[in-house]
């Protein structure tokens, strides 16, 4: 069942940001809603303002038009209760331990201190199976480790919702497939709400339950659609991922023949 | 032709070859004493020794260049007299002084220019003004300022300081990462716990390197004001210990208060700044 009232709604937003050169103007007017416990991806190709729309999400921008509102209230700056976990491996902070990152997140923005706060951060860093490492520093673990160490950091915070900037794009393979079974897996123990980057079709399908297609320069919603996470074709015979696949292509059929017209 | 490939059979090896020994075998004594590196400087000292020591012996002129044994005896005496130990407590004594009147400067200055952008307007244009400017052509400047005193010798101290360690510390501020940034304000981190929390740790392998080099500037700068303060004033440091000896030509003494600056740098530069390194930068694999 969906509550009727969405957790997060983002209203006609554009966003534009300022290069040396020119005033980029990255998505256009998007508008979407993202109810609790949704898994929601925001999937398009590159320049589809799809990260900075998360960036504006969690604060770090403000919309030049529309509003952004996180249960009503609307999104002026960055705050506990959004939660991002980035694709850089150097949002761990070095001089810490995995035990003590989770607790800097928790003790700066107040939600719990001491002894609490090591309860806390002992649970979450458990459920991304790294107990074994919670004395460790960031610089003594591997790729798909710092990522899940920052998971952890992310879930700690209990917040309205976790953003995820493409977390897995700079992980082989391999440990990526790993990464997308876990989130799952946490998924189903705390159902969590998430708004997920990327751009892999593949990996929308498997993680997604509603999926937000924008297409490029600007940033424009092209279509929404719904996941179950297996990829069988549907009704029409297709696949979901060859659907997502076909409109992309179409997109960049388009864009060659403005170009060469 | 050269386009066609090579047809060869595929294998698989149902059993591998056991006979390669120990995977991991411990270092000999010799090499662990070697891979420390206090020995191998300790040697490398020795090393320097002898030569000065057979240079001196071969030169024969004790007046121009004193064997090593000789100004070895001098500290020696240096010590024991009393003299050459409360002139090295003296000069340290002024010389935190001013280390400390110049970082406190510094980190105001910088936590200024990181929080506005005048303040990084004013830190960059005095920066480039100062800096290349020595210290001890000031001295003059301060001696009608400040008298024959320490205030003197703390003003130009400070002023051989305070840029270094702006310097670095400030482009060490500049360099910390978008992300790490991000990170510290989705967690609602601003103004100076912003700064404590994440700026500073961030950039301390900059900061580092500025304490080091300024901790070098005052010190050359503290000597070369002594030696040149020493003339008109009976107390001081070390630097008029090595300028009495010199007028009086004893010359193993001059060389011993070298010694004892030499000896100073590398008590501070191999235990206290290795040991801050080694407790912060290097646990944190920020610094191999």
């Amino acid at each position: 069942m969906i509550s009727p009232t969405p957790l997060l709604s983002v209203d006609g937003v554009s966003l534009q940001y300022k290069t040396k050169q020119s005033l980029v103007t990255a998505t256009y007017r998007v508008s979407f809603d993202v109810y609790p416990s949704d898994r929601f991806i925001l999937l398009g190709p590159s320049g589809c303002g799809k990260s900075t729309l998360l960036k504006a999400i969690g604060g770090y921008l403000n919309p030049v038009e529309g509003a952004i509102r996180l249960k009503g209230q609307e999104v002026k700056k960055p705050g506990p209760d959004r939660v991002m976990v980035f694709q850089e491996f150097d949002q761990l902070l070095p001089w810490k331990t995995v035990k003590q990152n989770v607790m800097f997140a928790l003790e700066s923005s107040g939600k719990l201190r001491g002894k609490a706060a090591e309860e806390k951060a002992l649970h979450y860093i458990d459920k991304v199976n790294l107990s074994r490492f919670a004395n460790s520093y960031p610089h003594q673990l591997s790729g798909g480790m710092k990522q899940r160490v920052a998971i952890a950091r992310g879930m700690a915070m209990e917040p309205d919702v976790l953003l995820m900037d493409e977390p897995f794009a700079a992980l082989d393979a391999l440990t990526r497939r790993k990464m997308q079974d876990e989130v799952l897996r946490l998924w189903e123990e705390t159902k969590f709400t998430v708004l997920f980057v990327t751009h892999s079709i593949p990996e929308a399908v498997k993680i997604g339950n509603r999926i937000l297609l924008l297409s490029p320069h600007p940033g424009q919603v092209k279509a929404e659609l719904n996941s179950d996470g297996v990829d069988m074709p549907g009704p029409d015979g297709q696949k979901l991922s060859d659907k997502i696949h076909n409109m992309l292509f179409i997109d960049e059929v388009e864009d060659q023949e403005v170009i060469h017209g | 032709m050269a386009n066609e490939l090579v047809n060869r059979p595929e294998f698989i090896r149902e059993e591998l070859d056991q006979a390669f020994g120990v995977v991991e075998k411990p270092l000999t004594l010799s090499e662990k004493v070697f891979n420390i590196g206090a020995v191998r400087k300790a040697l490398l000292l020795i090393l320097l020794a002898t030569i000065w020591e057979i240079y001196a012996r071969s030169l024969n002129n004790p007046l121009l260049f004193p064997t090593f044994g000789a100004t070895v005896q001098a500290f020696i005496e240096g010590i024991v007299s009393g003299g050459l130990l409360t002139k090295a407590t003296y000069s340290v004594k002024v010389l935190l002084m001013g280390y400390f009147a110049g970082l406190s400067l510094a980190a105001t200055l910088t936590i200024f220019a990181i929080t506005t952008r005048a303040g990084a307007d004013f830190l960059e244009t005095l920066t480039s003004m100062f800096n290349p400017l020595p210290a001890i052509a000031l001295l003059p400047l301060a001696l009608i300022w400040f008298g024959l005193g320490n205030g003197s010798i703390v003003f130009v101290l400070i002023h051989s300081v305070l840029w270094a360690v702006a310097l670095n510390t400030h482009s060490g501020f500049m360099s910390v990462s978008t992300t790490l940034r991000m990170v510290g304000k989705n967690y609602g981190l601003g103004g100076l716990r912003y700064v404590s929390k994440i700026l500073i740790p961030a950039a301390f392998p900059s900061i580092l390197t500025g304490l080091k080099v300024g901790w070098a500037f005052a010190w050359r700068t503290l000597i070369a004001a002594e030696l040149v303060f020493g003339v008109s004033s009976g107390s001081g440091g070390l630097g008029w210990f090595i300028y009495e000896n010199k007028n009086n030509l004893e010359i193993p003494s001059v060389f011993a208060g070298l010694f004892s600056v030499i000896l100073i740098g590398l008590f501070v530069e191999n235990l206290i700044f290795r040991n801050i390194e080694s407790a912060t930068v290097r646990k944190w694999g920020m610094q191999q």
